[in-house]
């Protein structure tokens, strides 16, 4: 660059040598410096996990977006499908095991350890009995003669409900490895923050979903 | 984990080519995947997200109705173009790097250079209907399009004018990597300016699906992205196994592909502005292409002959491998970090000697300095002055 001379001397920005840097947000205030050879600092794993439901998000994204085209499209064969009513019990399942997380996160940075298990539990089971109510639904579409195939509406309906159960599935494995397998590089408390950031954003995902398919129907 | 001292405007200019790549990357490929299940579900499961009414295939009414072939489309471009600049964004941050270290030059206007990269990534979200100028949108939509399309013209011109500024008075050393990167200048412009016709939807209602459109994203994505990827394979070989490879044989490689690929790509303009359709497997029915057969035949003379250059290249790569010359640290002497350790390098990168960066990445010929170069690391008092 022009102007610059061997006499300045240039400062050393920033060690990173401490990485992770200031707010490491909270998880037990793991923001933990690596060691020299190169440990990842905690907060890496919650920029990750961002950075990764940001891909996440373009995809559902663009189903909706082939929906909402799909079905404004003039000479349409789209007969509006009729949401299984099972559909708002497991909404309702799902909003609570969002509440029932965030009461085992508190209880885990209080040093609760009975408390955390118990409510990270119950996040588990309610998981579970959401995917368990989404085969119902499922099933119940198949018993009123209502296939993948039958009309563009029971096709997005089915696109929807498998892409967002299959994600959901990963986050109850998710929830499981957090509650018996011990962690490596991440501590307890950085693991319990991304699954719980994945676990709320399936969460809202799924009632933006439900509103969707209600709404737009 | 991150070099202590270093910041996003010390990286050389190549991390910047990655770094808004993956950004692309991870944004583009999730609407691909969406797109992909729901065509697979259209050959597979009987639905009709993309199949309209009444197709026959193989002599039979398909059931499928009501589904719309355009809304694949948008589904695809909207990562097909990101797609493009993923292709090219990584060739240009290796041209800037490549340009500077063989000019002896800092980088004319690391910043804008920087800057250009982001802006060209964003850019490109905007952009995809470009691709379908002729699919029937309405003309307004097909406006909008084309001025977001030229307007990645600027971040573009941006670039080219500063990779010149950075060859201007410089101490310019023509060695393998830096034809190539010369090669990816003059091939991005060639490519680029026939993109700027190709942006306006009266001017694509000729050109669409003809060999203009071939040259066009040939030239760019086909050769000057695979100069990108020669310069760098040519730079980084000596680190990556400690060993050079042959320059003579790079000369001979360069200079055949250059002009080969011209070879190839410049006719085929004219082949597509003379109505020389795409995807044609058998044109010799159509009377007015006859004309254009000798321009075929040219190309596809050059074609084999430029296929066959690439032998050079593949051999001096095995070649070198076993009986290039060793490698020291840094022959190029260059500035950044990978150059501070042993060709190859050891199995943690750095040996335990984690280097720290004192100064941005293109650091040559500085006044008062004894060296034409100062490398990122060196701490000032390190550093030594001339006499």
């Amino acid at each position: 660059m022009a102007g610059t001379t061997v006499t300045e001397i240039p400062e050393l920005i920033g060690t990173g040598r401490n990485g992770g840097g200031a707010s490491s947000g909270d998880g037990g205030g793991e923001g933990s410096g690596p060691s020299a050879s190169g440990g990842v600092p905690q907060r890496t794993y919650v920029t990750g996990m961002i950075v990764g439901l940001g891909g996440i998000l373009m995809f559902f994204m663009a189903l909706v977006s082939a929906y909402i085209v799909r079905k404004g499209m003039p000479n349409s064969t789209w007969i509006p499908l009729e949401v299984p009513h099972i559909l708002w019990l497991n909404t309702v399942i799902l909003v609570a095991s969002s509440f029932t997380l965030a009461r085992s996160r508190s209880l885990f940075r209080a040093d609760n350890e009975d408390g955390f298990r118990y409510w990270w539990g119950w996040t588990t089971v309610l998981g579970v009995f959401f995917l368990v109510g989404q085969v119902i639904a499922w099933r119940q579409l198949v018993a009123e003669g209502i296939y993948l195939q039958s009309n563009p509406s029971s096709s997005f309906f089915y696109v929807f409900t498998a892409a967002h159960g299959l994600h959901l599935v990963g986050g109850v494995l998710a929830l499981l490895s957090v509650a018996f397998r011990p962690t490596h590089r991440l501590t307890r408390g950085t693991a319990t923050e991304v699954v719980s950031i994945y676990w709320h954003f399936m969460d809202g995902l799924w009632v933006f979903l439900f509103l969707l398919l209600l709404l737009g129907r | 984990m991150r070099a202590p001292g270093m910041t996003l405007m010390r990286m050389p200019l190549t991390c910047w080519g990655w770094f808004v790549t993956a950004i692309l990357g991870l944004l583009a490929f999730g609407v691909l995947l969406a797109g992909g299940i729901l065509l697979l579900l259209d050959r597979s499961a009987g639905t009709s997200f993309f199949l309209p009414a009444g197709l026959v295939i193989n002599d039979q009414v398909q059931n499928h109705s009501g589904g719309s072939p355009l809304l694949w489309q948008h589904l695809f471009w909207f990562f097909g173009h990101p797609e493009v600049y993923i292709a090219i964004l990584p060739g240009m941050g290796v041209a800037s790097h490549v340009l500077s270290t063989f000019a002896r030059k800092p980088v004319y206007g690391y910043r804008a250079m920087a800057m250009a990269i982001c802006g060209i990534g964003f850019l490109g979200f905007m952009v995809w209907g470009h691709h379908m100028f002729v699919s029937g949108m309405s003309p307004y939509s097909g406006f909008a399009f084309s001025v977001l399309t030229m307007s990645i013209g600027v971040p573009s011109a941006i670039k080219t004018f500063n990779w010149l500024g950075t060859l201007w008075g410089g101490k310019i050393q023509l060695k393998s990597p830096m034809l190539f990167a010369l090669g990816f200048v003059s091939l991005f412009v060639s490519g680029g300016l026939s993109g700027l016709f190709l942006a306006q939807p009266a001017v694509d209602n000729l050109l669409h699906a003809t060999y203009y459109v071939v040259a066009h994203f040939h030239l760019v994505m086909g050769v000057a992205a695979i100069f990108g990827i020669f310069a760098a394979t040519y730079f980084w070989f000596p680190k990556m196994f400690g060993r050079m490879m042959s320059e003579p044989l790079g000369k001979i490689h360069f200079w055949l592909t250059f002009v080969g690929t011209y070879c190839i790509f410049m006719p085929m303009h004219f082949v597509g502005i003379a109505g020389g359709i795409r995807r044609y497997a058998d044109a010799s029915a159509i009377e007015y292409l006859q004309k254009l057969q000798p321009l075929h035949v040219f190309m596809t003379i050059a074609a084999f002959i430029t296929a066959a250059a690439q032998l050079i290249f593949i051999f001096n790569f095995f070649w070198s491998l076993k009986f290039g010359p060793k490698a020291p640290k840094n022959p190029w002497d260059a500035t950044t970090l990978e150059w501070t350790t042993d060709s190859p390098p050891p199995l943690d990168n750095f040996g335990g000697e984690f280097p720290s960066v004192y100064r941005g990445p293109y650091e040559f010929s500085v006044p008062g300095a004894k060296e034409d170069f100062i490398p990122q690391h060196l701490a000032p008092a390190q550093v030594a002055r001339a006499k």
